[in-house]
């Protein structure tokens, strides 16, 4: 039977997507690549570098919600890292719980934590906030030191179990750690697109750009500082306990430095700060490049990593402030 | 109606007083013009009555609410927009997206509060920039936004800090008109001001301030002839014209 209305296809209609959009296949293939990446690459060191690289991606993804959508730059992050890798390993050798509910004690003491720290420091504005958060990570790391109970300097070794989903090891095989943290990532990347995208997003964007006058127009600015806080203390606190099963040794100089911290910042930094991609790309770029440098010049006394980041985050800061997302965007707009 | 009632309102900054005992009402539905010297207080008053400074004495009550102590966000909700004497776009959103944070405080939803930015931008008559970051906007767009924005947080009462400084004559009778439409809109204003004409020909009421004191309070053409007025701020020149040859523009009457 013929419809009653024919659809009327008049100037004004909007034309039908023809096609796919090139981002949605490109997003496909790039899916499809990391899914079967470990059945192509055998090797424990290139699962390892990825691996690595997820882990801090999605860090450096996590730290973006705070500092580039809400453009509060904070240099403390590694003590959720810390909260969330000590949390679990203490879980399991002290009270013998299982890791999983470990990750999730984990997360919840890093969002308190985060909503303790930020709720003081939110106070401070700019540069002051970021010292702040400096100071309150090398206070932890300090502590962590000189507390018995959490293994102090000597840190913490886990019991190596068997391969077990239950008990988040898998020293022979591998290949489930990796599954584990690409979940992790593509987790972190989903609640950083939905940000985006919901009023949450629109209100952590106006207070990076001014908070005065975001305030001005109804937004609870400190409420809101503290839910990307939480948001990215609890993604960081998931990384730490993953770090902690994966390597099975934890210490102060290993999860709560300063230098994890800025590393996060760096990998944001030059990949793009407040996109969506950066934080990966800047990861996908470095992480690789240091851990082949490494191996290349030996050890890490060379140090030839660091040279790199230097000038790269130079290079970034002078040229093209946006990161190399930002680039991409400025190349394909022309 | 008294929609604001300004008791006592004191602020100072160390040995400075910014307002000294400040009292005034503001009717529901009028447009209150508020003049004074530069340094007279009458931003400084904003930030007070917004909330950014609280004041060591006095009372603001606005609609049945005390505002002392709240946060600006709080004022904000209770029915309070303002603008900036200095502009504050956010500059890497879109001028569409300025206005949809604003809207989202009554639409949650990103859809709902595009539609109804769109509506705002269109008073302003602001549409068809929607997609240009605000950083790219010439000063009076600037404004035009900053209004467009305060409007979408749906407020009662809207405090305009200069509409027309720094903006180009030819725009001034654009931003006149578009006040008198806010009006309309059933908006009561507090609008500072320095282009007399303006002031003079859209208010209701006009409170001049000088050295953070009340120093007259009354009609247009009362204030504009007070010999305190003319001493403390519009000069001589000003006053051999007469305060009756602003002719009022037409601006819808309130209700």
């Amino acid at each position: 039977m013929p419809s009653a209305h024919p659809p009327s296809p008049g100037p004004t209609s909007p034309a039908p997507r023809r096609q796919l959009p090139g981002g949605a296949v490109l997003l496909g293939l790039l899916l499809l690549a990391a899914l079967s990446f470990p059945y192509l690459f055998q090797l424990p060191y290139h699962r390892d570098v990825v691996i690595k690289l997820y882990l801090f991606a999605m860090l450096a993804q996590a730290w973006n919600i705070l500092a580039g959508y809400c453009g509060q730059v904070s240099l403390g992050h590694a003590v959720f890292f810390g909260a969330g890798a000590y949390t679990s390993s203490i879980w399991q050798t002290a009270w013998g719980g299982s890791p999983w509910v470990g990750l999730a004690a984990g997360i919840v003491i890093a969002v308190a934590l985060s909503l303790a720290i930020g709720y003081p420091c939110f106070r401070l504005r700019g540069h002051y906030f970021a010292i702040a958060t400096i100071a309150v990570g090398e206070i932890v790391h300090t502590l962590a030191i000189n507390w018995e109970f959490i293994g102090g300097a000597r840190g913490l070794t886990l019991p190596i179990r068997k391969d077990s989903l239950a008990d988040f090891q898998f020293a022979t095989a591998k290949y489930p750690y990796y599954y584990i943290i690409l979940g992790l990532l593509i987790l972190c990347l989903l609640a950083s697109w939905w940000i985006e995208r919901a009023r949450v997003g629109y209100y952590l964007r106006a207070i990076k750009e001014d908070s005065d006058a975001a305030q001005s127009l109804g937004v609870p600015i400190t409420r809101y500082k503290l839910i990307a806080m939480a948001v990215s203390a609890g993604f960081v606190a998931a990384g730490g306990t993953f770090y902690a099963q994966y390597v099975l040794y934890i210490d102060p100089d290993s999860v709560l430095p300063l230098s994890l911290s800025i590393l996060v910042c760096v990998l944001a930094v030059i990949g793009g700060v407040g996109t969506l991609w950066g934080p990966l790309v800047g990861s996908a770029i470095l992480i690789p490049l240091s851990e082949f440098t490494r191996v290349k010049f030996g050890g890490t006394g060379s140090a030839v990593d660091l040279l790199i980041y230097g000038a790269l985050l130079t290079s970034v800061a002078v040229f093209q402030p946006a990161g190399l997302v930002g680039l991409v965007q400025r190349l394909r707009r022309r | 109606m008294a929609l604001l009632e300004l008791q006592g309102v004191t602020k100072r900054f160390g040995g400075v007083v910014a307002n000294q005992r400040v009292s005034f009402t503001v009717r529901e539905g009028e447009i209150l013009g508020l003049i004074g010297p530069n340094g007279a207080g009458k931003s400084t008053l904003f930030e007070v009555i917004t909330g950014t400074f609280r004041p060591e004495a006095g009372t603001i009550r606005f609609a049945g609410h005390s505002l002392v102590g709240l946060r600006p966000d709080q004022v904000n909700r209770l029915g309070i927009g303002r603008t900036f004497q200095k502009v504050r776009p956010f500059h890497g959103l879109t001028v569409l997206e300025n206005v949809m944070v604003a809207a989202m405080q009554h639409r949650p939803s990103p859809a709902a509060a595009r539609v109804e930015a769109l509506r705002y931008l269109e008073v302003v008559e602001l549409a068809e920039k929607r997609d240009s970051y605000a950083r790219h906007l010439s000063v009076g767009e600037r404004k035009r936004l900053e209004m467009a924005r305060a409007m979408a947080t749906r407020p009662r009462l809207l405090l305009l800090d200069e509409v027309t400084g720094g903006v180009d004559q030819k725009t001034i009778p654009t931003l006149i008109q578009l006040i008198g439409r806010l009006r309309g809109e059933g908006l009561t204003l507090v609008v500072i001001e320095h282009n007399m004409r303006v002031i003079m020909s859209i208010s209701d009421r006009i409170v001049a301030l000088h050295l953070g004191e009340v120093i007259a309070d009354g009609p247009p053409a009362a204030v504009g002839s007070d010999p305190r007025v003319i001493q403390a701020y519009l000069g001589e020149a000003f006053s051999a014209e007469q305060p009756g040859e602003f002719t009022k523009v037409p601006v819808n009457s309130p209700g």
